[in-house]
């Protein structure tokens, strides 16, 4: 935070201030965010940014409605103005409402709290940085047929006050590291990409510089580059129902389209049903509806060491925690506000964050995973005769109340007898959300599970790409629609 | 927060400029007002006001080149932005592509681009237009969703080459969902600079008419189908369409839809698509992220591939100028001359399909999307509309469904920032049905 500014008495001065002007509720928040990218396309530092933003808002519950204002200037000045601003902003509101907002109690919190790191990522210099993203990237050139590579990374630093009318006050600091590689093989109109640690995106934690190394990209570049270029001239992935096995990064992603988004109650209740959609999770299936198979299990979990999804505190000074959504098979909860947690009679599970100052927060993914089996990767293998194995996102689309979905991945292996075969390239599988996990016969267990951090998850309007998590073990799935594109 | 206006975005942008020892440097402005209104359920239930400043710096030592941004526009700010952004340059590779920053070229041409009935509309303003439309949808019983976001902002850029460019702008759209009784969904929007052509009533009345008629869907069998896409969902499929491959890093580096066919026809002759940010039917800017004035670029003229678009270092690769297209898009496909009810009249079993939804590229080179349909969709049988059908999911080349293009409509809409006709295509495959 900005030296300058006492954000204890700035709080109490601009919340003092809605109050004043017949806010019924109003909390805030100050925030400062910074970012470190930095990005190599075909062995150039094409990308060296650093970027910082600060500011705060201030959100008010008024007449039943909610205002919300925000400014980059955090002056008492400006404090009193967007307080101003806000709680007109909520009189209007309430000229077109059905019924009043209410709000969930909340147990009020105060304290500082901060993720853990080891090595400051923002501490680490710039040589460092570019020499490692550079030595992986030169392996990944070393074929000619590879005519485009991608090597980057990427850094987050978040400190936030909040503070609200009901004496919350909660600073919270946060690091975040990722990166990634990808090589993009080229020949006669065959374009083919692999990557790693997962496309788009790389892998994300809430942790420091120790986690990119971690990720030991250099050892895994001469393998993204020689699929890469193997996918040339593999065989298109046939057509037909198949026993589906999918690796841990695109089970993610399928966790996160299929079961992280539809159990967000504001989407339930049609709050986002102009744009990102709804919810085939309606309230009458909680604790009744069969989402998947008995081995099918899955948490929401804000507490996660390091989880990108991870926090102490929602931005409604809720607690981050951990809970079922799906339990045996059967869907058990939903990521809540204190807004609609309250309309199911129920305290809020704590989901509301926003990306920066200038956005009011909306119900996003915690780290919402498919909890881990007790099969091992070989034995799963060994006992499919007759399927495919899939790996890493290429492309994802869903319906617009999350049932009827179509991915594909940058590769795939034919299985045969218990073994893998031959690569097959443009692989698409599609199915509907309860039937798809209804399939799933079997999960590995905890040594092959991975919570992947992704940080671009969309949804809101304006859009805010959230950072969140998504877990998952390579898991088999029966009688799965497959595909090629072309 | 009032715009700062362009005297006072040039001094800014001088204490840059003059305080950096940088071989070139860079520096741009934005600032600016927006707000949203959202709704859902006929109430709205996020109310938003925002004051936006942002900074960038780009500066250049030889072929090492490094950026910093912030939201910081004090004095001391800025010049610790530059330092920033100069220290940061030290550390880089030279990369052999780039040349140079962009040069000044001829006066930028202006644009009408401010509005002030934008600008000056209010929180009141905004939710009466709300209740306009939820007015529409108690007509038949549904409810509304939607957003009404608008912005007035002032963009400033110069270098030290001599580029100095700014202009001012707002921005005004309103979007409408409503959900009608029996399973009907109905979209509609209205996209400006200028609010006052928004018509929030008649917007509510077009949503709340399709999701009337779109009640009570059936299924249809997947396969082929003649389509004729509604213009929001012609702005849909340009969206991702520009991802495959209008830009010219993707036409460089190989893997553009046109790679290898430039020259060539490869859609029907009915279709033209150009980027113009000067159109004042777009929401026009006159310049890009560098300053550099925007051009009209035909990226397909007649159904033959003409062109892509640069900024200045794609373009300073290939030796050419930027077509001042680094930052912003400006799409536009051109008219035809039929009407939709022409269209319904000529096809023999087809779909009409009002929008996307949740569409992705699965393989780059045919442009090929997977999308589900959404907020009215329907069965045309021997030139009518016989029933409104559940969602569909498709994959399809875009390329080849714009090769397959029968007619194209004469009046064009503007979604998202796109301006299209509704198309009739011969064949587009549809893969799945939803429950809805």
């Amino acid at each position: 935070m900005e030296d300058s500014v006492d954000c204890r008495q700035f709080c109490e001065k601009v919340l003092s201030q809605a109050k004043k002007l017949g806010a019924d509720y109003a909390d805030m928040r100050i925030v400062r965010r910074d970012n470190e990218s930095i990005s190599l396309r075909t062995g150039k530092v094409e990308g060296l940014n650093q970027s910082s933003s600060y500011g705060f808002n201030v959100r008010v519950l008024l007449d039943g409605a909610w205002g919300f204002a925000s400014s980059p200037i955090v002056t008492d000045e400006a404090g009193g103005r967007i307080a101003e601003e806000a709680v007109r902003i909520a009189r209007a509101s309430a000229r077109v409402k059905i019924k009043d907002v209410k709000l969930a109690p909340v147990e009020v919190h105060e304290g500082s709290f901060k993720t853990d790191w080891k090595i400051n990522p923002f501490d680490v210099s710039l040589d460092e940085k570019i020499a490692y993203l550079k030595d992986a990237d030169e392996v990944l050139r070393q074929d000619p047929k590879v005519k485009v590579t991608d090597s980057f990374m990427e850094f987050f630093k978040f400190d936030q006050v909040f503070a609200s009318t009901e004496g919350a006050y909660i600073e919270q600091t946060r690091i975040e590291s990722g990166a990634g590689i990808s090589a993009t093989a080229i020949e006669n109109s065959e374009v083919q990409t692999r990557s790693y640690p997962g496309a788009f995106g790389g892998d994300y934690a809430a942790e420091g510089y120790e986690f990119v190394q971690s990720l030991e990209m250099l050892e895994h570049a001469q393998e993204v580059r020689s699929e890469a270029v193997a996918l040339l001239d593999a065989p298109v992935c046939p057509a037909g129902p198949k026993s589906l096995i999918l690796q841990g990064s695109i089970l993610a992603l399928q966790v996160h389209e299929s079961c992280g988004h539809p159990v967000e109650l504001d989407r339930v209740f049609g709050m986002e049903s102009s744009f990102a959609g709804t919810s085939f999770l309606t309230p009458e299936k909680l604790n009744c509806f069969r989402y998947g198979s008995d081995l099918v299990n899955m948490t929401a979990d804000a507490t996660i060491p390091g989880g990108l999804g991870s926090f102490s505190f929602d931005d409604e000074g809720v607690p981050g925690q951990c809970f079922n959504v799906v339990e045996d098979g059967i869907f058990k909860g939903y990521l809540s506000s204190r807004e609609t947690a309250i309309q199911l009679g129920q305290r809020s599970t704590g989901a509301m964050r926003s990306v920066n100052w200038n956005y009011m927060p909306i119900i996003r993914m915690t780290n919402v995973s498919l909890m881990p089996g007790d099969w091992s990767f070989d034995e799963l293998i060994a006992d499919t005769p007759d399927g495919i194995y899939a790996a890493d996102v290429k492309s994802w689309s869903i319906d617009d109340k999350r049932l009827n979905f179509l991915f594909g991945t940058e590769i795939a292996w034919e299985i045969k007898d218990g073994s893998l075969g031959r690569i097959l390239k443009n692989p698409i599988y599609s199915g509907m959300t309860p039937e798809f996990w209804g399939s799933c016969d079997a999960i590995c267990g905890q040594d092959d599970w991975h919570l992947y951090g992704v940080p671009n998850c969309g949804k809101g309007e304006p859009a805010q790409l959230a950072h969140v998590g998504n877990g998952a073990a390579p898991s088999r799935f029966t009688d799965v629609r497959m595909g090629g594109a072309k | 927060m009032k715009l700062l206006g362009q005297d006072k975005l040039r001094s800014l942008m001088q204490i840059a400029l003059s305080h950096s020892s940088a071989d070139q440097t860079e520096v741009s402005i934005r600032t600016g007002t927006s707000a949203l209104t959202r709704f859902a359920n006929s109430t709205i239930h996020q109310n938003m006001g925002f004051e936006n400043v942002g900074i960038g710096v780009r500066a250049v030592f030889g072929k090492k080149v490094a950026s910093c941004s912030g939201n910081d526009i004090s004095e001391q700010g800025i010049r610790d932005l530059v330092d920033k952004a100069i220290a940061m340059v030290h550390h880089q590779d030279e990369n052999p592509d780039f040349v140079s920053l962009p040069e000044p070229v001829e006066r930028i041409p202006e644009v009408e681009s401010y509005f002030r009935s934008t600008a000056d509309m209010t929180p009141e303003d905004r939710a009466n237009a709300v209740r306009q439309i939820v007015i529409e949808s108690d007509r038949i019983g549904g409810t509304a969703a939607g957003s009404y976001n608008v912005s007035a902002s002032e963009h400033g850029v110069m270098n030290s080459l001599g580029v100095d460019s700014y202009y001012q702008g707002t921005d005004a759209r309103l979007t409408c969902v409503v959900t009608g009784p029996d399973g009907g969904f109905g979209y509609a929007q209205g996209h400006f600079m200028d609010s006052s052509k928004i018509q929030p009533g008649a917007i509510g009345a077009e949503a709340s008419a399709r999701a009337y008629e779109s009640r009570n869907p059936v299924d249809v069998p997947p396969g082929d189908y003649e389509c004729i896409m509604l213009p929001y969902a012609v702005c849909d499929m340009l969206y991702d369409f520009r991802y495959a491959g209008m830009g010219a890093m993707s036409y460089q580096e190989g893997h553009s839809f046109m790679c290898g066919k430039m020259g060539q026809k490869i859609v029907s002759d009915k279709i033209s698509i150009w980027d113009d940010g000067r159109d004042p039917r777009t929401i026009a800017a006159p310049f890009d992220s560098e300053g550099v004035a925007k051009q009209h670029v035909d990226i397909i003229r007649n159904g033959v591939a003409s062109g892509v678009l640069y900024g200045s270092y794609t373009a300073h690769r290939e030796g050419k100028k930027s077509t001042g297209h680094s930052g912003g898009i400006n799409l536009i496909m051109g008219p035809g001359d039929a009407t939709i009810p022409e269209m319904i009249a000529s096809t023999k079993r087809g779909i009409m399909m009002t929008r996307f939804h949740y569409a992705n590229i699965t393989h780059l080179m045919t442009a090929a999307v997977s999308g589900m349909t959404r907020d009215g969709t329907f069965l045309i049988e021997d030139g009518k509309i016989v029933a409104p059908v559940k969602n569909l999911r498709f994959n399809q080349s875009i390329v080849e469904a714009l090769a397959k293009v029968e007619m194209v409509g004469k009046d064009l809409i503007l979604d998202d920032g796109i301006l299209a006709p509704a198309i009739k295509t011969g064949k587009f495959t549809f893969l799945s049905g939803t429950a809805f």
